[in-house]
């Protein structure tokens, strides 16, 4: 199965695992998922002297024990030697200036027997609290190969790399029970036998592990784990008092090992180690940490509109510009109008994201990296926690503002499965960026630009108004949820809080490639499926009618004397009425009128499923403008011009736009969303819950807001 | 008058025995003794909250909780519910 061996980093949280993996792999990096759980995995592939290896990072954690889905992979990786990424050798990365905790997880994994290397990281940082470690005497007391490495500017790195080639080479393979660091196995000897023999085991630390936790192994059948509970039963095998008592027995004896190899000298700077507090007494204050908060939030934002605008714009006429020109040299036929007006067209609409989702992200890595996020997480925890999310729950919520499904995976890091859930559930009512250009296009049309005191443009604060609608109705609907789910799964928020770091722009630059490609390869794939199904839909119709369609528009042209391209914008409008998503839009017409919405309005709210944006493309063609490189000025007039057939008045009257936005700000009109949330809960209930209640919501809140303003 | 005695002893021995980690003001030290839940306390050990470690109150959120502890050499956040199961002396 495994062609090159497998090296694992496994570490703490914040010990530079990451770090290390990207100096490692440099831009030989792959992400993916493992099967069958959507943990992100990152490999890559390290070149040396004698030949390749393959790296992987696992996900960080403090223990074998797992407090969330993230963290469970490392233990069903390295207690499973039949799983194809089981390593070879485990690299344990641990933080020199936190030594103590950080080797607590190596002796764990040291006890299961695998072949380890100690990289200890941070050295600088110990040094400035006045740390100073002895590398030799470590190496002896663990009886480990000890590295010390500096993974931000690369120290060490190299002596790592020989330290890997030296083992492969000489494959000395350790005799499994050389000395356990804490020996399980004297409690409960008869278990762990009768473990070590039924599943075939070599090591009494890895029986040990399936005493406490096989029964959540996933690669153990059902069958193994009754077998399994049977023997634990038996012997009346106390798991937590047991895990406590093993854990304090390793800290004790790490105290011992840390007592010999650690000295503490004057620190080198105090003033450093001050700056975190220094920079804390205002970030933590009760009014400053959150103006800074706030202060940080408008510069994402202001940032994520000015910045994005010139690349989205770029993206947008290349796009139209390649369909012109494909349509220009290809013949005409149905194939080439499915490249170019479906395909194409599906394409553009994911990629002409990427700005928006890059800069936020770009911003999300800097404040993890620099590890404001966590104070972000703490000042915020208690007034999330009154709506039934997490502290944690910011990181989705402020995503969401980009797009809806990367924010949903980055929910991972919530343990509780509660708040993850109503996280899942109500981020995509934080107004994404597909959503934008229907928002311009609808204020743009109802609402006048003027400034409001000289100072604010009353257009920017209808859009402002709408994002803070979204996410009141995102708090509103977690509290709601609150209520309604009940779980007895306790609620952690014990979490680090890293001090201060220069961020390392390389982490940065490699998150953002991540998060682009995750939009672009789970979100994108939906888009372009939905998007040819739609061109299908709206391009196709019961054949007798489309002939006389296209007929009534030539006829009707010659009397209006068209010009070629009106008649065609003509004949497109006349087929999309008649197509089966006109149809379709006819049949929901009763369905969306308490709302002031038509047939027309009807057949886009259909294909904005493909994703919200594809509002505007459709409305364009229905008012027969053509579906590219239209100025959304045109649109704008045409919108304008519209008539409402019942009144005899202006179709697009305020108080149709407000219902409209409303409608757009709350409905799941998103497939790769829906998609997204299956994969991450595993229940096909939760999405269709999530659907009905969301498009539940824009349908009532649409209805009140039209009849109110009618 | 001698049971009252006793009485009051032990209640401000049981007053005693059970302070918190929740019930520190920032600044304040103490020595964590034993854990009141069995599930949090397991978290907890791996976090370095071990028995006989001192722990210092560091910062108390703007809301009042969560509140961040120094143990170990390191910043630790928790909520004051979770802090409240830390019992020290």
């Amino acid at each position: 199965m495994k062609n090159i061996p497998v090296i694992a980093l496994v570490g703490n949280p914040n010990s530079g695992k990451s770090t290390l993996f990207n100096q490692l792999t440099g831009l030989k990096q792959k992400t993916g998922n493992f099967p069958g759980v959507t943990v992100d995995k990152r490999t890559g592939t390290l070149k040396l002297n004698d030949f390749n290896v393959e790296i992987m990072d696992l996900p960080g954690t403090y223990s074998l024990y797992p407090k969330s889905l993230d963290e469970k992979i490392v233990i069903d990786i390295l207690a499973n030697p039949a799983d194809d990424y089981h390593p070879d050798l485990v690299v344990v990365v641990a933080d020199a200036s936190n030594l103590k905790r950080n080797l607590l997880l190596f002796t764990e994994i040291k006890d299961l027997g695998l072949p380890v290397i100690l990289a200890v990281n941070m050295v600088d940082v110990a040094k400035q609290h006045g740390l100073s470690i002895n590398f030799l005497q470590l190496s002896k007391e663990v009886n480990t190969p000890v590295v010390s490495i500096n993974a931000r500017n690369g120290d060490g790195i190299s002596l790592l790399k020989f330290q890997i080639n030296k083992f492969f080479l000489e494959k000395q393979v350790e005799s499994n029970d050389s000395g356990f660091f804490v020996k399980t196995s004297d409690s409960h000897g008869e278990l762990i036998k009768n473990i070590k023999e039924q599943f075939n085991l070599q090591n009494d630390y890895l029986a040990w592990q399936y005493a406490q936790q096989g029964d959540k192994f996933y690669f153990l059948s059902t069958l193994q784990k009754n077998i399994l509970s049977a023997l634990i039963q038996k012997s009346g095998f106390q798991s937590n008092a047991l895990q406590a008592g093993e854990t304090v027995a390793r800290y004790m004896l790490i105290g011992g090992i840390i007592g010999k190899i650690q000295r503490f000298i004057k620190p080198e700077s105090e003033i450093k180690d001050n700056l975190t507090q220094q920079i804390d007494k205002i970030l933590l204050h009760r009014v400053w940490g959150y103006v800074a908060f706030m202060v940080v939030l408008f510069l994402i934002f202001q940032s994520i509109f000015s910045f994005a605008q010139i690349p989205m714009d770029l993206i947008d006429s290349g796009v139209a510009n390649l369909s012109d020109f494909l349509k220009s040299v290809l013949p005409n036929s149905p194939l080439v109008n499915l490249l170019t007006d479906g395909i194409i067209a599906g394409i553009g609409g994911v990629v002409v994201f990427i700005p928006q989702i890059a800069i936020l992200f770009a911003f999300i890595s800097v404040l993890e990296e620099s590890g404001y996020m966590s104070r972000v997480m703490f000042i915020m925890d208690k007034l999330m926690r009154k709506f039934g999310l997490n502290g944690k729950s910011v990181v989705p919520l402020i995503s969401g503002v980009a797009c809806a499904v990367p924010a949903i995976m980055a929910t991972r890091s919530i343990d509780n499965f509660k708040e993850r859930l109503i996280t899942i559930f109500v981020t995509p009512l934080m107004s994404c960026s597909a959503r934008i250009p229907v928002y311009t296009i609808l204020i743009a049309l109802v609402v006048p630009e003027k400034s409001i005191w000289g100072l604010f443009n009353l257009q920017g604060l209808v859009l402002m108004a709408l994002y803070l609608i979204g996410f009141i109705a995102a708090i509103f609907s977690a509290w709601i949820l609150k209520i309604l789910l009940k779980t007895k799964e306790k609620s952690y928020f014990i979490m680090e809080l890293p001090t201060y770091k220069m961020p390392k722009w390389k982490n940065v630059g490699y998150t953002i490639v991540e998060k682009v490609r995750a939009f672009v390869f789970e979100a994108g794939k939906v888009i372009v499926a939905v998007s040819i199904v739609l061109w299908v839909l709206a391009s196709y119709g019961p054949a007798d009618e489309m002939k006389r369609a296209e007929e009534n528009a030539i006829s009707q042209s010659k009397q209006l004397k068209l010009s070629d391209i009106e008649l065609e914008n003509q004949i497109a409008s006349k087929k999309l009425e008649v197509s089966y998503a006109g149809h379709f839009g006819k049949f929901i017409e009763p369905g969306i009128k308490p709302l002031g919405y038509d047939w027309k309005i009807g057949i886009a709210l259909i294909t904005s499923f493909a994703a919200r944006e594809v509002f505007v493309g459709t409305v364009s063609t229905i008012y027969s403008l053509g579906q590219s490189n239209e100025a959304s000025d045109t649109l704008k007039h045409r919108m304008k011009a519209e008539i409402n057939p019942e009144t005899g008045m202006r179709m697009y009257t305020p108080a149709l736009a407000f219902s409209l936005l409303i409608f757009y700000a709350f409905a799941m009109q998103c497939f790769s969303t829906l998609a997204t949330v299956y994969r991450e809960t595993k229940k096909l209930k939760y999405s269709i819950i999530q659907f009905f209640y969301m498009t539940g919501l824009a349908y009532v809140s649409a209805f009140i807001v039209y009849q109110l303003m009618k | 008058m001698e049971m009252s005695k006793l009485f009051s002893w032990r209640k401000k021995k049981i007053k005693n025995k059970n302070k918190s980690v929740a019930d520190l003001k920032p600044g304040e030290k103490a020595v964590i003794t034993h854990f009141e839940d069995e599930i949090m306390s397991l978290k907890l050990l791996e976090m370095g909250c071990v028995p006989g470690s001192e722990i210092q109150l560091k910062y108390v959120a703007p809301l009042g909780d969560p509140i961040c502890i120094l143990i170990a050499g390191y910043n630790l956040t928790l909520r004051l519910d979770e802090a409240s199961t830390i019992l020290i002396q």
